[in-house]
């Protein structure tokens, strides 16, 4: 595939995440960390994120398989998690990540549950598309995106 | 004026940030590190009190005050500002905020505390202690350029008071202090 091309597909790629609210601002804000010295700062959080979240997720699974829910720890673990989305930009893992709160506020265990899968398959979801994403943009080589002027 | 643009500009600034979270660490490193300042992370307040000379062992994470070494002097490495996490496990950020400030050796360090929590009654008791900001999270760059007044302030208070005690005697003169 021709050079600018590849550049377009790249930037619909990114454009596409942002569009169906995957990603937010916050997003954009890593991308401006990243420069000449830095070149794969934004690829290096999101790698941080998915390996450390991963105790976490198992942490909450392993929680909610109790008989008796302990909403204190529950929200502990996901106030970690999700503060964890929050600083990559992952806009729809974090807005389910709030619903989650919500119900061990009320003390609502079956909501928590439910929920959860959801944290989960969007958490899955990002996570491929983002692999894609980054893979992607590797192909294409060095591009001018939101970067800090040097 | 030029001559205290010359003091200020001797050293760069080095900030302690006290975060749990692997990845808050990461960010705020990186963008304390894109404003020239000299960093150092760690994830606890008990490390951040270990690091900064402080640190009651039998006393951790009790609510009475440290023993304070008010020596100044033992302390190995200068701190120009702490920002640090208000809810982390054991120690939270007021607690820490709270310890530094009963030392007389650390109490003028600027202290900043971020959290992902906006709660007004947390933030109003947070600068009552003496925060100096309270930053919420995610933290940015428009956050990180807050920090440089306090750094400034701070400094310029420490080498004046450096010079009138030169000036009185109770220091050896030091060249760069009059320049």
């Amino acid at each position: 595939m021709e050079r600018t091309q590849m550049h377009r597909q790249l930037a619909n790629m990114r454009k596409s995440l942002f569009d169906q609210g995957y990603l937010d601002e916050q997003f954009i804000q890593l991308e401006e960390l990243q420069d000449d010295a830095n070149p794969n700062f934004v690829e290096e959080v999101v790698t941080l994120f998915y390996r450390d979240s991963a105790r976490l997720i198992q942490s909450i699974d392993q929680a909610l398989d109790k008989s008796t829910l302990d909403f204190t720890k529950l929200d502990g673990y996901m106030h970690q998690f999700k503060g964890s989305c929050s600083s990559i930009g992952a806009k729809k893992v974090k807005s389910e990540c709030t619903q989650f709160k919500e119900y061990c506020k009320a003390g609502n265990g079956e909501g928590c549950k439910k929920t959860f899968q959801q944290v989960k398959k969007e958490y899955a979801t990002l996570k491929k598309k983002l692999e894609a994403y980054f893979q992607f943009a590797r192909q294409v080589g060095p591009v001018e995106t939101a970067c800090r002027p040097k | 004026m030029g001559s205290l643009g010359g003091v200020v500009a001797d050293s760069q600034f080095h900030v302690l940030a006290v975060d749990d979270s692997v990845i808050d660490r990461k960010l705020i490193e990186r963008l304390l590190k894109i404003s020239s300042y000299q960093v150092t992370t760690v994830d606890s307040g008990n490390e951040a009190l270990e690091f900064l000379g402080l640190q009651d062992e039998e006393n951790k994470d009790s609510d009475l005050p440290s023993v304070c070494t008010a020596n100044h002097n033992r302390r190995e490495v200068e701190v120009d500002l702490i920002i640090t996490d208000y809810r982390m496990p054991g120690m939270t950020g007021y607690d820490l905020l709270r310890k530094i400030k009963e030392c007389s050796s650390l109490r003028d360090i600027p202290v900043v505390i971020m959290s992902s929590e906006n709660i007004p009654s947390r933030i109003n008791r947070c600068l009552e202690q003496g925060a100096e900001e309270f930053f919420l999270k995610p933290v940015q760059q428009a956050d990180v350029n807050k920090l440089r007044p306090h750094l400034l302030k701070e400094r310029l208070r420490n080498n004046k008071s450096k010079l009138i005690e030169e000036c009185l005697g109770s220091r050896p003169i030091k060249k760069e202090n009059f320049q």
